[in-house]
């Protein structure tokens, strides 16, 4: 059987038999080279950007090249330094706190006893059902009336709130693809809860709990709407810098401080790619 | 194993707390806002400025939100439909790779490459003078709602297609072979056995994509220049120029409503396909 299906494309007429197979192989290919160039079109402007020095209409490509904007750029009194510390340390202090409320969470939700259960997932799943930026707006608002405008705390508290619902939801899977007869074990050999729950349960859970951080972490470092309301101006994370040397023009600042956006990103996602194969999945309970 | 049901509640405490006064409570708020007077009293003067004011807006903005929806399905589902039923190895690879591309990417990084790329002088006119197919004259910038629609296509096509070409890889495969040993056509395939039973996957990415694309705020700032603009645009605008949160919450509360709108289409669509079935 399985033979004769493997055989069969090289023998029949593809589509209901209109397209000859040589043929629909390369409509295929053709599809998928302007697929292509449609993805990487925009992402080659960027990089052509970041080292362009002169670049006027009608040039189809710029007529001075070089890094003279990377040197201001990497300037350790430039806006981008600043800025970049600043996205690091909120990113930072964001998955702390995430940690902090979801670890518990997550371990009284990977309990099937708890009650109402259901209805505690899905509110974790409500701020990404609603457009957040009016929610954002009022934020700022209300956040104005406690002087938390503008403030590093104002800033993480509204990161945290959007990335709550992925620390929640992979904590959940991580704490439920631990062995419970492990933790049984524990505790009938004499050990107290917080002890087992730190030397048995949060090890075999490490693995999801740091892919949930890897995403937090990325949610707060890409976060632009939140931080405009609530940061700006005097909070300056690398999305907002992109955004104002953007809209003034400077597309070189922006395009680079775009790049810098992007490597975390890029990285990110081989490291996740690699804790989330069904390899190291399948291994987690064992 | 010693530890009492009740105490869960206190380890859920600090996140639902967390979601309770940083989202539903300034939720609840905006709404409250968008239909009530400053003494507190019910009124419908916000709503019916918006409409005065911003109504051209509020068109553009579901023209832009639905011909994005309407785009984004057709070409997830092909390409979902092209890596589940190619019989070529290296389509499937290479598409498979591809699609994933823009997945991390952050809105406001595509924002400025689109900023870029669309523009008069970008990389795109650029390429068709290039290859003959235009002269600079004939050049026009996409900045605007085409280029709007073009970056948020371009952006969400990876989450849509991973959800929909996740569900049709989850899709028992001997149907399939079923109907091919039977020699129904790929495409007869697609419509009459993968569709039906894909439709819920491709509702749900579809109003997480419509939600989304009432959220990002970057993408109309920096994509759309001039009249009309979307109403996240003009939210901000209120906001930021104005400190207005009346109509700014008024105008929140028509973005519910689309997101609504388009949430109970397809909760009626999935219902009625039920009663079918049953």
């Amino acid at each position: 059987m399985k033979q004769i299906n493997n055989l069969k494309p090289h023998q029949r007429l593809l589509s209901g038999g209109r397209l000859p197979f040589q043929l629909s192989f390369w409509g295929q290919m053709g599809f998928i080279l302007i697929f292509a160039l449609v993805l990487f079109g925009p992402i080659m402007n960027l990089m052509i950007w970041t080292v362009t020095e002169v670049w006027y209409f009608p040039n189809a490509l710029p007529s001075q090249w070089g890094f003279k904007y990377w040197q201001q750029v990497f300037n350790p009194y430039s806006d981008v330094s600043g800025s970049l510390i600043t996205s690091l340390i909120i990113a930072l202090l964001t998955v702390v706190v995430c940690l902090l409320v979801s670890v518990p969470a997550g371990y009284a939700l990977s309990k099937h006893s708890m009650p109402w259960r259901v209805f505690w997932m899905l509110l974790f799943l409500i701020p990404q059902a609603f457009p957040n930026l009016t929610v954002y707006m009022n934020i700022a608002r209300l956040f104005y009336e406690f002087n938390l405008n503008g403030t590093l705390f104002g800033v993480v508290i509204v990161h945290s709130v959007h990335g709550l619902m992925f620390s929640v939801w992979i904590s959940v899977a991580a704490f439920s693809s631990t062995d419970p007869m492990l933790e049984r074990a524990s505790r009938n050999l004499g050990a107290g809860p917080i002890y087992t729950f730190f030397h048995i349960v949060l090890p075999q859970a490490a693995p999801g709990l740091i892919a949930s951080s890897i995403f937090v972490f990325l949610e707060s470092l890409d976060e632009f709407t939140g931080t405009f309301f609530v940061g700006a101006p005097d909070i300056s994370t690398l999305p907002l810098l992109l955004y104002t040397a953007s809209m003034e023009g400077n597309y070189q600042i922006a395009s680079i401080t775009a790049l810098i956006l992007l490597v975390p990103s890029i990285f990110f996602m081989l490291v996740i790619h690699k804790f989330m194969s069904p390899e190291v999945l399948s291994k987690l309970g064992k | 194993m010693g530890v009492k049901t009740s105490h869960y509640y206190w380890l859920v405490a600090p996140a639902a707390l967390m979601v309770a006064i940083f989202f539903l409570y300034p939720l609840a708020f905006s709404l409250y806002s968008a239909v009530s007077a400053e003494s507190g009293q019910f009124t419908l003067a916000h709503l019916e400025k918006i409409f005065e004011l911003y109504s051209t807006d509020i068109l553009f903005t579901l023209i832009i939100v639905l011909s994005s929806v309407v785009i984004l399905a057709v070409l997830s589902i092909s390409i979902a439909a092209l890596i589940t039923l190619s019989p070529f190895r290296s389509v499937v690879t290479l598409l498979g790779f591809l699609y994933r591309l823009p997945l991390f990417i952050p809105f406001i990084v595509t924002a400025q490459m689109m900023r870029t790329f669309l523009a008069k002088n970008g990389l795109m006119n650029n390429a068709f003078i290039a290859s003959g197919l235009m002269t600079p004259m004939d050049t026009v910038s996409f900045l605007g709602w085409s280029g709007i629609i073009i970056t948020f296509v371009w952006k969400q096509l990876a989450f849509t297609t991973l959800l929909i070409s996740g569900a049709m890889a989850a899709l028992d495969e001997s149907q399939i072979r079923a109907a091919r040993n039977l020699g129904a056509s790929r495409v007869r395939i697609l419509i009459n056995i993968i569709l039906p039973q894909v439709a819920p996957t491709i509702g749900v990415s579809l109003v997480l994509s419509t939600v989304t694309m009432m959220s990002v705020l970057s993408v109309p700032l920096m994509i759309g220049t001039g009249t009309p603009t979307m109403i996240s645009a003009d939210m901000a605008f209120r906001v930021n120029s104005y400190g207005d949160y009346s109509v700014a919450n008024a105008l929140g509360l028509v973005s519910y409503v689309l997101c609504a709108g388009l949430a109970w289409f397809y909760l009626r669509q999935s219902l009625e396909d039920k009663g079918v079935r049953s």
